[in-house]
Formats: C-alpha cells, sequence, structure tokens
C-alpha cells in the first residue's frame, strides 16, 4: 500500500495532473444547474464516446474497399463472437447521439443558455451538431449495401443543385463520375478520420467554453441577462451557495449516461444492427433508398416540396437553417431566459418538433411512392369473373393504376382512393381524367386502347357503395 | 526581459523573428498542401477516357419494349468489384432504332423502373414519373430522363459509358 502511494506521489509529483484537473472537476457551479434539465449535454458526449468505442473496434474488422466492404460487414455480423453487439452499439450509438444532441439544443434554447456571455459555447455546439449529422449520413454509407449506394447518389445530386459548382461538388463527393472504387475509400476517410478528429477538437472547445463562462444557472422569469452586470452577478452567485461540480452536479450526469449507455446496449443485444440490404450493385435498381429514421424527415421534405421551388430549398434551405442557428446568439443575446417569459421560443420548438415529427409521419408511408409490391385486386374485389367490368379490373393491376391508387385496400397512395369512384365521376369524366391526367397523373391516351379504357371505364363506374343512398340534394 | 527594457534594435529583432517563424510555418504547410488537396481533388480533374461497352445482341432486344442492361463504368479501380457496375433501359424500335435511358431519375438520381405495363418509368424515391419517350409525366423531375449515346456495331448494342447524370442548376 505505501508503495502506491509513494509511486503515486512520485506521478503527482512529476506531472501535476490531478493538481491541474482536480480544481476544474470541482469547480462550483450554481446550485440550480445541478438538475435533471443538464444531463443531456453529458450524455450526448457519452454517447460520442460510445462510438468512438465501438467504431474503433469496427475498424479492427471492417474492409474500407469497395468491392469487399460488404463481405466484411456479413462477416462481423454473422461470424465473429461479438461483432453484431458492436454493429448494434455503433448503430444505436449513433440513434441516441442523434436524439440526444437535438435534447440537448432543445434544453438549451429552452433556458436561453445561449445568451451572454456564451454564445460560442452556443456556436461551437452548432458545429458539433453539423458534424453529427454528417457522421450520421457518412455512417449510413460506409454500411456499404444498396441503400448505401443510392443513398450517395441521391445525397450528390443535392449537391448537384448548388449553383455553378453543383457538378464539381457531386463528383467530388461520388469520387469520380460514377460510384466506383473510389466513393467508399472517400466516406471511409471522412467518417473515421476527418468528422471525428473534427469532433474532438470542437467538443474540447466546447467543454472549455463550459468551464470558461460557468454552468449557466437554470432561469429564472424576472431575471433578465445584462451583458454589463451578468458576469459579477454570476460569480457572486456561484461564490454565495455554489456546489462543486464533481460530484454533486455529476452524479446526475452519470446516472443518466448510465441509463442511456445500458439502454443502447440492451437495444443492441436485442434488435440487433440493421440489416444489410441487398449487395451495393448500382446496376440493381430494385432499390428503395430510404434513409435511417433521423434522416426521414428530411427525405419526405425532399418529396413535398413543391418542384418550382425545389433547388431553392434543397440548396438554400439547409444553408438558411444554419445561418440563422449561428446567428441566434447575435439576434439575442441578453434580456429574459426564462422560457415562461419567452412564448415565442417555445413556441418555435413546439412548432419545430411538430413539422419534424409530421413530416416524420408522412415520410414513413410515403405516399407520393408508386407501392410496386401492391396486392393486386383479387375477383372477389373486382366482383366478377367475366366481362368488361372483369377485364377492366385486370388492366387496373397490370397498366399501373394500382400502383398509385388504392381500391378497396389494395394499391398505393399516391393519387386518390378510387373504391367508390363510381360514385363521384362519370364515365365521360373518367376516360377524360384517365387520357389526359391531371395534377400528378399521368396521362394514358397514348398508351391504351379504346376497348382497354372503355373496360377500365366501366370496372371504376361500378366502384359504387354498395347499396348507394339515393339522396335528394343529390350527392356530393 | 520586461518591457522597459527593450529597446527598438529588440524590438525589431523579436518582429524578425516573429515574421520568419510564421511565414516558415505557413511555407511548409503550403508546400506539402499542394499534393494532399492534389490528391484530395484529383477524382474531378481526371475524368476516365469513355468506352463504348457492347450490351447484347440487337436481334436479342424485344420490339418496343425496355429492357435493363448492365455493363461496366469506364475505367474501374481493381477493386471496385460490383460497384464498378451501372445499368441503362434500351429500347429497340422499328428500323432498328435504339433509344437508352439512364437508370437515374432526373430528380435525385434514383433507379426507375419500366412499368411495361403503364408504358411509364416511375420512380421509388420521390414519385417522379416518365413517358415512354422519357418526357416527365408527373411528380417533381425537373426534366425528361437523361439519354446515353448508342450504337449498332457488328449486330452489337454498344452504349457509351458515361457519368452518373447529376442535375443542375446555372
Amino acid at each position: 500500500m505505501k508503495f502506491f502511494n509513494n509511486a503515486w506521489n512520485w506521478f503527482e509529483d512529476r506531472t501535476g495532473l490531478m493538481g491541474a484537473l482536480w480544481p476544474i472537476m470541482t469547480h462550483a457551479v450554481p446550485k440550480n444547474s445541478a438538475s435533471w434539465f443538464y444531463v443531456f449535454g453529458s450524455a450526448t458526449m457519452f454517447a460520442f464516446l460510445l462510438q468512438i468505442a465501438t467504431g474503433v473496434t469496427l475498424a479492427f474488422m471492417y474492409v474500407p474497399s469497395a468491392g469487399e466492404a460488404y463481405q466484411s460487414l456479413e462477416f462481423i455480423t454473422n461470424q465473429t463472437h461479438f461483432g453484431r453487439i458492436v454493429r448494434g452499439l455503433h448503430n444505436w450509438g449513433a440513434s441516441a447521439m442523434i436524439l440526444l444532441v437535438g435534447i440537448h439544443m432543445i434544453r438549451v434554447y429552452l433556458t436561453a443558455s445561449y445568451k451572454f456571455p456564451r454564445e460560442m459555447n452556443w456556436i461551437t455546439g452548432v458545429v458539433l451538431l453539423s458534424l453529427t449529422i454528417i457522421m450520421a449520413f457518412s455512417g449510413q454509407v460506409v454500411r456499404w449495401d444498396q441503400t448505401a449506394v443510392w443513398s450517395m447518389i441521391v445525397a450528390s445530386e443535392q449537391a448537384g443543385r448548388i449553383p455553378f459548382i453543383g457538378q464539381w461538388v457531386a463528383q467530388f463527393l461520388i469520387g469520380g463520375e460514377t460510384i466506383g472504387g473510389a466513393t467508399l475509400s472517400r466516406m471511409f476517410a471522412y467518417h473515421v478520420f476527418i468528422v471525428p478528429a473534427l469532433l474532438i477538437i470542437f467538443l474540447v472547445f466546447h467543454l472549455y467554453l463550459v468551464i470558461k463562462n460557468g454552468i449557466s444557472e437554470f432561469p429564472k422569469a424576472g431575471e433578465p441577462v445584462d451583458p454589463k452586470t451578468y458576469r459579477e452577478k454570476y460569480e457572486a452567485s456561484v461564490k454565495r451557495d455554489g456546489v462543486p461540480f464533481w460530484p454533486v452536479a455529476a452524479w446526475r450526469d452519470m446516472v443518466f449516461g448510465f441509463i442511456v449507455i445500458t439502454t443502447i446496449l440492451l437495444i443492441a443485444i436485442i434488435i440487433g444492427p440493421p440489416d444489410l440490404g441487398a449487395p451495393p450493385n448500382p446496376s440493381n435498381i430494385d432499390a428503395l433508398p430510404v434513409p435511417d429514421w433521423y434522416f426521414i424527415f428530411y427525405f419526405a421534405f425532399l418529396a413535398l416540396m413543391p418542384p418550382p421551388m425545389e433547388t431553392v430549398l434543397m440548396v438554400f434551405g439547409p444553408l438558411l437553417v444554419g445561418l440563422l442557428l449561428f446567428a441566434l446568439p447575435f439576434i439575442s443575446n441578453r434580456g429574459e431566459r426564462s422560457p415562461l417569459r419567452r412564448p415565442w421560443a417555445v413556441a418555435m420548438v413546439a412548432l419545430t418538433i411538430g413539422s419534424i415529427s409530421g413530416l416524420w409521419a408522412i415520410g414513413i408511408s410515403s405516399p407520393w411512392s408508386p407501392h410496386f409490391d401492391a396486392k393486386p385486386l383479387t375477383v372477389e374485389i373486382i366482383g366478377t369473373d367475366s366481362g368488361p367490368v372483369y377485364r377492366g379490373g385486370e388492366h387496373f393491376n397490370d397498366k399501373g393504376c394500382l400502383y398509385c391508387h388504392t381500391i378497396s385496400g389494395h394499391g398505393g397512395l399516391r393519387g386518390p382512393n378510387l373504391t367508390y369512384i363510381g360514385d363521384r365521376l362519370s364515365a365521360n369524366e373518367l376516360t377524360w381524367r384517365i387520357m389526359n391526367g391531371g395534377l400528378n397523373m399521368p396521362g394514358f391516351g397514348g398508351t391504351l386502347t379504346n376497348d382497354e379504357l372503355s373496360d377500365l371505364v366501366s370496372f371504376l363506374k361500378s366502384r359504387k357503395h354498395v347499396n348507394p343512398q339515393p339522396s335528394s340534394s343529390g350527392g356530393d | 526581459m520586461s518591457e522597459k527594457t527593450k529597446t527598438s534594435e529588440e524590438c525589431s529583432r523579436r518582429q524578425f523573428f516573429t515574421h520568419i517563424s510564421i511565414t516558415l510555418g505557413s511555407l511548409a504547410a503550403l508546400m506539402v498542401g499542394i499534393p494532399i488537396v492534389g490528391s484530395v481533388l484529383a477524382p474531378i480533374v481526371n475524368k476516365p477516357k469513355p468506352i463504348w461497352r457492347p450490351v447484347g445482341e440487337l436481334r436479342s432486344f424485344t420490339l418496343d419494349e425496355y429492357v435493363k442492361v448492365n455493363f461496366v463504368d469506364a475505367s474501374p479501380l481493381p477493386w471496385a468489384g460490383i460497384t464498378a457496375e451501372t445499368a441503362a433501359w434500351v429500347r429497340r424500335s422499328k428500323n432498328d432504332e435504339l433509344t437508352v435511358f439512364s437508370v437515374n431519375c432526373a430528380h435525385l438520381g434514383c433507379p426507375v423502373r419500366w412499368v411495361s405495363g403503364a408504358k411509364l418509368f416511375m420512380c421509388p424515391c420521390h414519385g417522379g414519373v416518365y413517358y415512354s419517350d422519357g418526357t416527365v409525366a408527373a411528380g417533381p423531375p425537373p426534366r425528361g430522363l437523361y439519354s446515353y449515346p448508342v450504337r449498332i456495331k457488328d449486330g452489337q448494342v454498344e452504349i457509351k459509358t458515361s457519368p452518373i447524370p447529376i442535375t443542375t442548376v446555372l
């Protein structure tokens, strides 16, 4: 025991590490910041540390070669002892990091902790958020399956819309004119060297600023920030009734961090990593490149934006959001911090969460996409097995109508539900609509024969309520 | 040495050290930066020479029907594996006229499918639809499908390898 004591004393004498770090660990923080509201930043960091540990582990087994990465992923998942769990940890750790960084940001925004003197805390945080998003995307790409290949193309096409330099940026991302050997090596370099290095640099900067400016006190309504007096007041209050960060504030971070890490581990064990898709073959077009859950809302945004404004929204939308986030502490760096006195801030958060959830919900069902795997209409649904109505029903199955229109629960969601179309449109109206299309429907005038068209119209005319209630007003 | 005892000579000496240190540091970074940046940017400068790839006998293509053909990119890297493959839609019409479209949707590059019954190309991602002549029938694509150069050589259909079409503005 004495030996260890002496060894420790020698080490401390020569390095002075404890002497330098201990005062930082135990520096006084505002009493009311030792709160469960303040655990999300550290939890994001714990998730990031988990990503480093599991990422490095995966690098022991992964081959960053366009032709072999897929096989190495299969190997990691199926033929190593813990590879499946490590992949699961890395995947769900990424999900956790995205979720937690979002919650952390909402908390900081709601308590206006970005106001004086913590503007740079916020700005480094926005940089960390962007880097986290880049990690999330590049991580999906190095999971080198068919979805990865097509996501890469979709991302490059978006970059291609940047005015003047779009083509160059797109080919820079792909690593050439086509997907190929260079694509994955480059994405791998971003995902494991460049972006993590930047993340670590900005994380250290962010933490330094947290120490330098002090953890923000939990805001009280009626105590506005005034840059002239804020620092003095803050220091006085910390001196008066501050508590040492370690362990009085930090134990909550540790408890919550423990819950986060354990939850990720449980999910990694029970659910495991996401299934690998088909191999990364760009000539296999049987693909629906839907991104991981945290990007689904953006996927929906891309599908739903009005085409004429598309390029502007695609290129300048993210730019504008980024600029607004950077500008926030300069737009207002003083005044009330309490969410009770900042109803618009609360409304902004509600609006953002609402729109993202809405887009997310729509993105999952993707009603704008034709459903290529829609179940064909059965004879029972068509209601007969011969004659024009039957033939029309078969045409409905074969001519692509089914991919976009639903009848009696079968079919896609892109166009209107036609289960009772016979009640709404006359035969002439139906013919006109099928021939010419309209809104988002292609015209079929050039592809259908007269017989096919009249069969289809007969079939659609027969789609009525079984016992239509004749209404005196003529119906609606 | 404190401010007070600094002579003007001492100041210019320090300035010299400062300047030489910063200059040398920047120069070193610049020198090694050229090959580094050059390597990273290489893919947008070095363009592979397009070549003609045979994709099948002309007679084997069904009349008036689009068929997907696979071929290999211009000069794939040795470790590209299956990622070197790419695809196109080919149609043979009367008088052996050929139409070739990229499989990439002009909206955001997703793979379009030929739906034979409907005689339409449909994109699974954001709902782009094209007529059989490649023009937009519905959805968000800002233009029609891209076509690839095609020729017939010794009874073989040959497609000229091309970059993934990137829809640009300006």
